[in-house]
């Protein structure tokens, strides 16, 4: 108790000296009746406080007005909604618009930024972007060429650029920004490529770069204090990702930051995940790879890393551990614990502690998981916090030229990018989920300078011996880490989902429903199908006292890739070809932003 | 550009102008000769080979495998196509050999649909009659979608010639 006081005084003047910018975007982020960032907010909870479309009434939902984007790609992501503005982003050319919601959503202004197509290529399936980010009168898009640029939120007009990355090196952008305090903090793509991952801060106001921290490497390059930087609990000691990595492999390492970011104010931290180690043959590069597949808290002013955690040590089979964490603020056994929730493509769940990096909780969230019995819980053991790898799916212990069959989750993981949501109301998280599984062949490859460097054949399939879908919406208990209900889907649940105060679920799906779900219960209350599959994340705001709910349709993305076709399972043996269900049989490309609400 | 692409390109583009002449006219899927463990048609142009028990030969089945690492993430699994790009199956059958191997090497660009440039990738460059074959066999319906169950060997001068390729 006696710290207490000191521990709030200290918050205070930590707030009080924080730029003037940031408490522009915290006011807009907290008004319900905005969505003023891709994640919902800094916790990434993705839940509304509005509740005049509810569980009685969402029922009688209807589209209130479209728009098109014009652009015929994957869209995910989100708009944003600033006061009388939505800003409306697309996939490649990466176009922004700003559309007045007080006349009709008449387009204010559109910025095309001119990019090489020669970027394209070397954008790992499809050219995807989760949209832009709004702080300080600016909104700032991360091009697929990872160029950054602060557009004029009223006007459009360029403030500043900044080069993130080198697309001829195989470096994309695909994510959002993270705008938080006097900083833009970013991510990059590239891991099919040989890149080696880095988080970068820029200053908000004029672009320069701030620091930068990369996730495999020597320690000044890592950003991580010896000493002070813990795993679990315990000082990482010093070449803590070189020592895990053979000779020079660390430079064409991977461990790239493509997904959500989240924030911690008071703890001064922010949280994200790195991607696979490359190649995917790990034959070719032995030892745990660290610090690829590890969920990092920084510092957000200067980028030193809190604590890590590697979830997924030397893997065999491309989990990327970049979806996003959620933070929440609930009790375990009574005591009150600041608390941080992943759902990781290897299919485990995480609870964690965000101020310690202690974990809590780590459990499958679809109980076909199998390349692991499980993540050893015990403090005293020397395998502390390792998954225990099944030999039989284990590409590694069956070798190079050997293919491995039967492992789930498939490489596109349990989960990929999209996001879950999270409501206070019934403590529960909303996973939007794949079902599918794969047969794994490593093999070795050679590195080219900006050419894709992948080492591996797979083959995909719904998971054997279940519903025949590839996906499930789930909801999650984070602290029993128990599934509480779970809907089976034809395919993958590629759409981030909303949670709102009126105990309603939304979510999208490949077909290109919008679905409302009963928060309690998961049962179905509303369903439209619009012009085109969704992978984009649904979002809500207010204005004139209604209540609205958008989502972009235009499916693509990996989804769009891996099953527009159909897949097939080699292993049924022959005459099960065409047995499962083809996207293309449900829909077509497109680029739709559709927006509803109830009847007047 | 780089030694390799540029010496691809070259080549290519000497074999062009009579081989594809010739191709028109004969037939671009009968096996008509076989030496040391790849298939030929009578025009000299790679083909596929499936016996009757469904034993594809060595290149067909080294063409899924890299297709599935190289291609898939754009083009869709067993050459289906996708939202992204289009079915190769198809492609493989309809295009012109040397066609097909110009838009890999070169790439191609028609707007924001991009193919890549695969002139200076080995793991492409070394496998890329591999991954034809296997992309015409499937345009025919020679295999099924999925791996091939059954394989030939792989003849040592495939082996020889992998070695020298890869580097
Ligand atoms: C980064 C995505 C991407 C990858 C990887 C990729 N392609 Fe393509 N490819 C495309 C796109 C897009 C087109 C269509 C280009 C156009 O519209 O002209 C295309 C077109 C082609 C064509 C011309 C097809 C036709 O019918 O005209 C061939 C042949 C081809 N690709 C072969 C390959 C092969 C072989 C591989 C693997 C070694 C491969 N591609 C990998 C994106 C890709």
């Amino acid at each position: 108790m006696r710290k207490l006081p000191l521990l709030t005084s200290g918050i205070a003047l930590c707030v009080a000296t924080m730029a003037s910018a940031n408490d522009d975007l915290m006011t807009q982020m907290d008004d319900p009746k905005q969505w003023a960032i891709q994640t919902g907010d800094y916790a990434n909870q993705r839940y509304s406080e509005l509740d005049q479309i509810n569980a009685d009434n969402v029922g009688d939902l209807q589209v209130a007005w479209t728009f098109s984007t014009g652009v015929l790609r994957g869209h995910e992501g989100s708009p944003l909604v600033i006061g009388d503005t939505m800003y409306v982003h697309t996939p490649f050319p990466n176009i922004v618009y700003a559309l007045d919601l007080a006349d009709e959503g008449k387009i204010k202004w559109k910025y095309e930024p001119r990019q090489d197509p020669e970027v394209i290529p070397v954008m790992c399936c499809d050219t995807v972007n989760r949209g832009v980010a709004y702080a300080d009168g600016k909104i700032f898009l991360h091009q697929a060429d990872t160029k950054v640029v602060a557009l004029n939120a009223d006007t459009g007009a360029v403030e500043w650029e900044a080069v993130n990355g080198d697309p001829s090196k195989g470096e994309t952008n695909t994510a959002t920004v993270l705008p938080v305090k006097d900083k833009i903090i970013v991510g990059i793509s590239g891991g099919e490529f040989g890149v080696q991952g880095h988080v970068t801060a820029y200053d908000m106001k004029t672009g320069e770069q701030v620091w930068r921290a990369y996730s495999v490497g020597p320690d000044d390059q890592i950003l991580f204090d010896p000493e002070k930087t813990t795993a679990l609990g315990e000082p990482v000691g010093a070449d803590s990702s070189l020592k895990s990595w053979e000779g020079d492999q660390w430079k064409i390492g991977g461990g790239t930051t493509w997904g959500w970011y989240s924030a911690d104010m008071e703890e001064n931290l922010f949280y994200y995940g790195s991607g696979n180690p490359s190649t995917w043959n790990p034959a070719q590069r032995p030892g745990d790879n660290k610090w690829s597949m590890t969920i990092f808290a920084r510092d957000i002013d200067t980028g030193e890393a809190k604590w890590v955690y590697q979830m997924t040590p030397h893997d065999e089979w491309d989990y990327d551990g970049v979806n996003e964490m959620i933070l929440t603020d609930q009790e375990i056994d009574g005591e009150a614990r600041k608390l941080l929730t992943h759902f990781d493509r290897n299919g485990l769940g995480y609870t964690m502690d965000r101020v310690s990096g202690e974990l809590l909780v780590a459990e499958k969230f679809d109980p076909v998981v199998n390349w692991t019995t499980g993540v050893d819980m015990d403090p005293e053991s020397d395998t502390y916090g390792r998954p225990a790898v099944v030999a039989q799916y284990s590409t590694e212990q069956n070798g190079e030229d050997v293919n491995s069959t039967g492992i789930c989750p498939a490489a596109l993981g349990t989960k990929d990018q999209q996001p879950s949501a999270y409501s206070p109301k019934t403590e529960m998280f909303y996973v939007p989920t794949n079902h599918v599984c794969m047969d794994y062949e490593p093999f070795r490859v050679a590195y080219t300078a900006g050419q894709p460097y992948v080492g591996a054949t797979l083959a995909m399939y719904p998971a054997p011996d279940s519903h025949g879908g590839m996906g499930n919406f789930i909801a999650w208990d984070n602290i029993n880490g128990e599934i509480k209900w779970s809907i089976p889907e034809k395919f993958s649940v590629w759409s981030g989902a909303l949670a709102t105060a009126g105990d309603i679920v939304f979510y999208g799906t490949l077909e290109g429903h919008l679905k409302a779900v009963h928060a309690e219960t998961g049962e179905e209350l509303y369903r439209f199908k619009t012009p085109s599959g969704i992978i984009g994340n649904v979002m809500t705001y207010e204005r004139d006292g209604k209540q609205y709910v958008g989502i972009l349709s235009g499916v693509g993305g990996w989804a769009g890739i891996g099953l527009a076709a159909g897949l097939t399972n080699p292993n049924d043996g022959l005459g099960a070809v065409g047995g499962y269900a083809a996207l293309s049989d449900y829909t077509a490309l497109g680029g739709q932003l559709t927006v509803f609400a109830l009847p007047n | 550009m780089t030694p390799l692409r540029s010496l691809i390109a070259t080549a290519l583009a000497a074999g062009l102008a009579s081989a594809a002449a010739a191709q028109d006219a004969g037939d671009n899927i009968a096996v008509a000769y076989e030496e040391d463990g790849r298939y030929f048609t009578a025009d000299d142009i790679p083909t596929y080979n499936v016996a009757e028990d469904g034993t594809v030969d060595w290149l067909t089945f080294s063409g899924f495998r890299r297709y599935h690492s190289e291609c898939h993430v754009c083009h869709g699994p067993d050459g289906e196509g996708s939202t992204y790009a289009p079915a190769l199956k198809k492609s493989a059958v309809e295009m012109d050999y040397y066609d097909f191997y110009s838009v890999v090497v070169n790439g191609r660009e028609n707007g924001n649909s991009v193919m890549p440039h695969f002139g200076d990738n080995r793991n492409v460059m070394c496998y890329l009659d591999d991954i034809y074959v296997y992309l015409k066999a499937r345009g025919m319906d020679a295999v099924p979608r999925g791996r091939p169950a059954k394989k030939e060997a792989k003849a040592d001068a495939i082996q020889e010639d992998e070695n020298d390729c890869m580097g």
